[in-house]
C-alpha cells in the first residue's frame, strides 16, 4: 500500500527558506506570487492491508517522528 | 561529579567537552553510545554535545531525541538530575520534549560561526552559580538553526518563571537586535526546563576554558555545575 504524508509549518511560524524562495521567484519575475511556505513530503511504502491500519500507522509516525507538532501540522493520504 | 556524555552518530564535539569536563573537574566523563538503554551508575550529570547527529536529516536532533538512550536520559531529567545540552545537544532536548519550544533555520539563513557576548540573566540555578546576574561573557557559536521559537505562552512562562539563562547581546550587555544574530525569541541563548535541572545553550562554553587556546568564559558554567555537585553530594 502506498502513501503520503505532507508536513506543513502551522500558520504563523515564521519560515526563513520559504520567505527566500518567495523572493527568488519574485526576482524570475514569476507573476502573482503573494507568498510560498516550504513543506516535506514523505512517500511510503506500507505492509498495512487495509486503508484503516494504514492511517493509523501513518498517524502515529507523523505523532512520533515526521512532525513535530510544536510548529508543523500533517497530512495523511493513502494512495492504494 | 560525575557526568556522561552521550555520543550519537554524526556529533562532534563530544570530545571538546569531555576535554572541558576534564579540565574543570580534574574528573574524565563516561562516554555512552547513544544505543545504550542505561547510563552508567551514579551518574550526576548528562550531557548531549553538538555537532550534526544524523546528519540533521529530517530535522535537527529530531532522530536523536529518539534514540535508545534518551528513555535514560528522560528518567534521568524526571529525578530533577542534570542534563546540559549544548547546540545540537539543545536540539535534541526540544525534540525529545524535554525543553518546549524549536530551534529554527537562522532568521538570515546563514550557518554562524563566530564569538558571540552573552548575558548571564541570573547565578541562581546550577548552571550559572559560576557567574554573577549581569556578567557579559564570551562563547563562540557555530550553528545554522538557532532561532529559537515557542508559542506565546510558553514565552510568557520562560520569561515570568525566570528561565532564561542566557541572551545573545551586545558587547556593553545591552539587548540590541543587530547582535541577536539568528533571530531566537527575545534573543534566548539558553533556557532552562519548569524544574531548572535540564539546561539547552546553542552556544559552546567548552570551546572557551582553555587559556592556551583563548578567553575561558566558558569555565564559569563548568565550575558552578561541579561546585553545585560537591553541595548536593
Amino acid at each position: 500500500m502506498k502513501a503520503r504524508v505532507t508536513v506543513t509549518l502551522k500558520p504563523g511560524v515564521l519560515d526563513p527558506q520559504g520567505k527566500a524562495i518567495e523572493g527568488a521567484l519574485k526576482s524570475l519575475g514569476i507573476e502573482g506570487v503573494a507568498s510560498v511556505r516550504q513543506g516535506k513530503v514523505f512517500d511510503i511504502e506500507l505492509a498495512a492491508k487495509d486503508k484503516k491500519t494504514a492511517e493509523a500507522a501513518l498517524k502515529n509516525a507523523c505523532e512520533k517522528l515526521l512532525a513535530n507538532t510544536v510548529i508543523e501540522n500533517y497530512r495523511v493520504e493513502v494512495l492504494g | 561529579m560525575k557526568s556522561a556524555v552521550i555520543v550519537f552518530p554524526g556529533i562532534n564535539r563530544e570530545r571538546d567537552m569531555a576535554r572541558a569536563l576534564s579540565l574543570v573537574s580534574g574528573r574524565e566523563p563516561e562516554m555512552v553510545w547513544h544505543a545504550a538503554t542505561a547510563l552508567p551508575a551514579g551518574i550526576d550529570l548528562v550531557v548531549l554535545p553538538g555537532g550534526f547527529s544524523y546528519g540533521d536529516y529530517l530535522r535537527c536532533g529530531a532522530i536523536a531525541a529518539r534514540a535508545p538512550i534518551m528513555d535514560a536520559v528522560r528518567a534521568h531529567a524526571g529525578k530533577g538530575a542534570l542534563v546540559l545540552g549544548i547546540c545540537n545537544g539543545f536540539q535534541i532536548l526540544c525534540e525529545a520534549g524535554l525543553l518546549p519550544g524549536v530551534l529554527m533555520r537562522n532568521t538570515r539563513l546563514k550557518f554562524i560561526c563566530k564569538e558571540v557576548h552573552l548575558r548571564v540573566e541570573r547565578s541562581d540555578t546550577p548552571f550559572t552559580r559560576g557567574y554573577n546576574a549581569g556578567d557579559v561573557v564570551r562563547m563562540p557559536v557555530a550553528h545554522g538553526e538557532g532561532n529559537y521559537i515557542a508559542d506565546e505562552a510558553t514565552i510568557a512562562r520562560l520569561e515570568g518563571e525566570g528561565r532564561v539563562l542566557f541572551r545573545y547581546v551586545a558587547p556593553d550587555g545591552s539587548l540590541d537586535p543587530e547582535f541577536n544574530f539568528n533571530g531566537a525569541t527575545h534573543a534566548m541563548a539558553g533556557i532552562v526546563n519548569e524544574g531548572g535541572n535540564v539546561m539547552g545553550l546553542m552556544p559552546h562554553p567548552e570551546n572557551h576554558v582553555d587559556p592556551a587556546i583563548g578567553p575561558t568564559d566558558g569555565r564559569g558554567l563548568f565550575a558552578g555545575l561541579m561546585e553545585h555537585g560537591s553541595r548536593a553530594a
